[in-house]
């Protein structure tokens, strides 16, 4: 028997246009924690789809235990022993936890399904992971946390030996990220190998024993993890030294533009006060749920039933819509990109311009050169990597559609901008343009609110941290004092 | 910081814009294809097809769907749909009638209350789907029953006749006698450049597109999405109402089954014209052309001596190829 259990053998292949892998070889050893990094559009996901049969190569091989395997479809895959955990979860929610797992295998009883068996085996399988778990609860009542417990055992229904998880960690929260940890390791134990795509480099170092760098379709490195450190993996990841991780700038904090005394909504928002200033970018910590989202969508008018009372500028503020909050000069990043931020199909143009159509218009009409002008003034000062500003913005990668959104709110003239999770899904060197962009803001006087679930962007880039828990303000820190540490224990009080 | 990155951003080439824009234009316009080879094939099929005379007899004939479909065309792009335009006509075609036979109405005010009639329409449509959260088919879907039910009530499903002879011409008259431009092409023409103009050029139809696409991005953009909505059924119940009005001139009566499955063809039009049935994509002269690539297919069928059954089969087949092409193209473009 080999030492390894993939060999990946001068793997290439191209798509119209581009060369997602370029000679890709590197070795994967048999129970081991093996992580895949690289910015986005590096590889990663193009080389998890020929793992896992949803494309073919155009060149090169793949071994699996000393065997040369094609894998044509992502069911021989599962035959072979290769699963994939998804990071957007491939569950049917109005089904029980046993049946998602056993999905199109039901065990044959003498009337239909073996019910019986069927639910041993779930318990079997969750009890290998030393998870809790009901078999019973309907997985639309699950936390995403739960849902991933319910893939990966839906992973060692297969027999898998070899488990690929595609960010696993990108939607948890810490406390939940602890018990995926955990679940690595007790599936490590079991001789399982384990592929580990993250972006979050902090994980590297918790739990993987190797790391491999893609980047630009290339393989890059690959390196035991007790030989790298993280500016080391940053600089092989983006083929530059970043100057800095979080481009942190001190900026004078000026008078207050925002107090917000005992915000209430029924259920979600408890007595919140707090005051923001001129120039500071003010973080939000907290579980997911502690109320944070709530918290902005309360601030910009856009949930019914909120009461307290909010000073702008000194003057009372309650917006009654999204519009009034807009002008009066608050904007809101939402944290789902494509869900909340852009109209996907529409032109990266249509999108910068769509929160203040008064920039484009001449008495009442819209004029395309000045929409032309006002994008491609957007393009250039955000860097934001578009062939044309009439693409459409579903064809952008994630860094540059974030920027689209920041465009928008600053074509918006927001003086307050709320960013909800303002780096989620984006890669390395497009995170630390975006946290440069909020100094320039913050430089220019306007005041930020960020809401992030990544402890150490909150550290690296905020003046004062304020924590929430269960819809209350439970902590304040000053960036100084701060510590993750100190965070959680104010976000689990 | 913000220039260590380096990206390799392309210089733009200058020759490729136009190119480009040819491009778009054939992708928003695809449908055009499709209207070239059609007439081809009647032009061979039939001698009579080729003809000014058999143009302006087809154009004049869709022109009331073609109105139906202009109005269809913001609501699907705004995500909706009505399926309630057709009984609209109707009862709208009746009305006009009967408050210039009936109550003596000069034609004038007629008009007026059968407008307000379509708009009321409209806007019960458009508050039953935005305030109610009701779905656009099964919301329209009463309504069209509601409104044809209503028009046999008033009627007892007898026609309405005895119009008088001033409101003719806005089913059967030319303007300014020119043989070639009947009043109603006149009149689509006039409302489809109004409706490209804010479809392409206005606030209000770049909100459309943006609450079609994505209704929660266009909400947090301070778009008022449900208003924005709502305004689309109304048009689509005035435009209803006018096609109604020239359908009662035209047979110079207040027909109640008038509009009958026309908001089925008009929702072809759209969907052929590249209107998509998930919202946010489609322009006004492509669902326009859809219409007359129906009105073309129904005018060569009947030249070539196919019955009328069978070709409602034919459209029915067309719409589910149109929509399946529709689904087909959304899905490959996600996919990319």
């Amino acid at each position: 028997m080999s030492d390894y259990a993939l060999r990946i053998k001068n793997i290439s292949k191209s798509f119209p246009g581009v060369k997602a892998l370029d000679d890709v070889s590197f070795d994967i050893k048999k129970g081991d924690l093996h992580a895949l990094v690289g910015e986005n559009g590096a590889g990663k996901s193009t080389l998890i789809k020929i793992l896992s049969g949803v494309y073919s190569t155009d060149a090169g091989s793949v071994e699996l235990h000393g065997k040369k395997v094609t894998v044509h479809t992502p069911l021989e895959a599962q035959q072979l022993g290769i699963s994939v955990v998804h990071q957007e979860l491939k569950l049917v929610e109005s089904l029980t936890v046993k049946e998602n797992i056993f999905l199109g295998r039901p065990f044959k009883g003498k009337f239909g399904v073996n019910w019986q068996k069927l639910r041993d085996e779930a318990v079997n399988l969750l009890n290998r992971l030393n998870i809790v778990l009901d078999p019973d609860d309907l997985v639309s009542n699950l936390s995403v946390a739960q849902k991933q417990i319910v893939e990966i055992c839906k992973a060692l229904s297969y027999n898998a030996d070899v488990i690929i998880m595609d960010e696993p960690s990108a939607t948890l929260t810490d406390k939940e990220l602890e018990t995926l940890f955990q679940i690595l390791h007790e599936l490590k134990s079991q001789g399982i190998t384990i592929i580990y795509i993250t972006h979050r480099l902090e994980e590297i170092f918790q739990l993987a024993d190797t790391v491999t760098v893609l980047r630009d379709g290339k393989h890059i490195d690959t390196l035991p993890v007790d030989q790298v450190d993280k500016d080391k993996l940053i600089s092989l990841m983006v083929g530059r030294t970043l100057g800095m991780e979080y481009p942190k700038r001190k900026v004078e904090i000026g008078e207050p533009i925002l107090e917000v005394k005992n915000l209430n909504r029924k259920g979600y928002l408890h007595d919140i006060s707090f005051t923001l200033r001129r120039g500071e970018i003010l973080g939000f910590a907290g579980l997911v749920g502690a109320g944070r989202t709530e918290l902005a969508r309360a601030l910009f008018g856009a949930d019914k039933g909120v009461t307290g009372e909010v000073l702008l500028n000194g003057k009372p503020y309650t917006p009654k819509n999204v519009s009034s909050a807009i002008a009066q000069g608050i904007g809101l990043i939402p944290e789902d990109r494509k869900e909340q931020g852009l109209v996907l199909n529409m032109m990266v143009k249509e999108n910068i311009s769509m929160a203040n159509f008064q920039s484009i218009k001449s008495s009442r009409v819209l004029m395309p050169k000045k929409e032309d002008a006002l994008a491609n003034k957007f393009i250039d000062t955000l860097r934001i990597v578009t062939p044309d500003a009439e693409r459409k913005v579903q064809y952008l990668s994630g860094g540059n559609q974030q920027k689209v959104v920041i465009a928008k709110w600053l074509n918006a003239e927001s003086d307050i901008l709320i960013i909800d999770e303002p780096t989620r899904g984006i890669d390395v060197g497009a995170k630390s343009e975006i946290y440069s962009l909020m100094c320039d803001l913050a430089e220019k006087g306007k005041a930020i609110i960020m809401i992030s679930s990544d402890m150490p962007e909150l550290l690296g880039v905020c003046d004062r941290i304020m924590v929430m828990h269960d819809g209350r303000i439970t902590g304040e820190l000053m960036a100084e004092e701060a510590t993750q540490e100190k965070i959680l224990e104010y976000a689990i009080m | 910081m913000m220039n260590s990155q380096a990206t390799d951003k392309k210089p733009p080439v200058q020759g490729s814009a136009i190119l480009r824009r040819i491009k778009r234009f054939l992708d928003d316009y695809s449908i055009l294809y499709a209207v070239i080879i059609l007439i081809a094939i009647l032009s061979i099929a039939s001698p009579d097809f080729l003809s000014l005379k058999n143009f302006t007899n087809v154009f004049r004939q869709i022109s009331m769907v073609a109105i139906l479909t202009v109005g269809m065309f913001f609501v699907m792009v705004g995500g909706g749909i009505d399926i309630s335009c057709g009984a609209t006509v109707g009862l709208t075609g009746v009305l006009f009638a009967m408050f210039m036979v009936n109550y003596g109405m000069h034609p004038v005010p007629a008009f007026i209350f059968t407008v307000i009639v379509g708009a009321a329409i409209g806007t019960i449509n458009g508050t039953l789907v935005t305030r109610f959260g009701i779905p656009a088919m099964i919301a329209t879907l009463g309504t069209q029953s509601i409104a044809r039910g209503f028009t046999y009530v008033i009627t007892g499903a007898y026609p309405i006749s005895g119009i008088p002879d001033s409101v003719s011409f806005l089913g059967r008259g030319y303007v300014l006698g020119m043989e070639w431009l009947p009043w109603p092409v006149f009149i689509v023409t006039i409302l489809a450049l109004v409706a490209h103009f804010v479809a392409q050029r206005t606030q209000y139809g770049r909100s459309v597109y943006a609450v079609g696409g994505n209704t929660e991005a266009a909400y947090l953009s301070g778009i008022k999405d449900k208003q924005i909505q709502i305004i689309t059924y109304i048009a689509l119940g005035v435009l209803s109402a006018i096609a109604g009005m020239i359908l009662t001139s035209r047979l110079a009566s207040g027909q109640p089954n008038g509009g009958l499955t026309w908001e089925f063809e008009a929702i072809t039009a759209a969907v052929i014209g590249g209107v998509s049935i998930t919202g946010g994509r489609g322009k006004v002269f492509g669902a326009l052309l859809g219409a007359v690539l129906i009105g073309l297919l129904t005018n060569g069928m009947t030249l070539i001596g196919m019955e009328s059954y069978p070709q409602q089969m034919v459209k029915g087949m067309v719409l589910v190829l149109a929509i399946g092409f529709d689904i087909y193209s959304v899905n490959k473009k996600s996919k990319k």
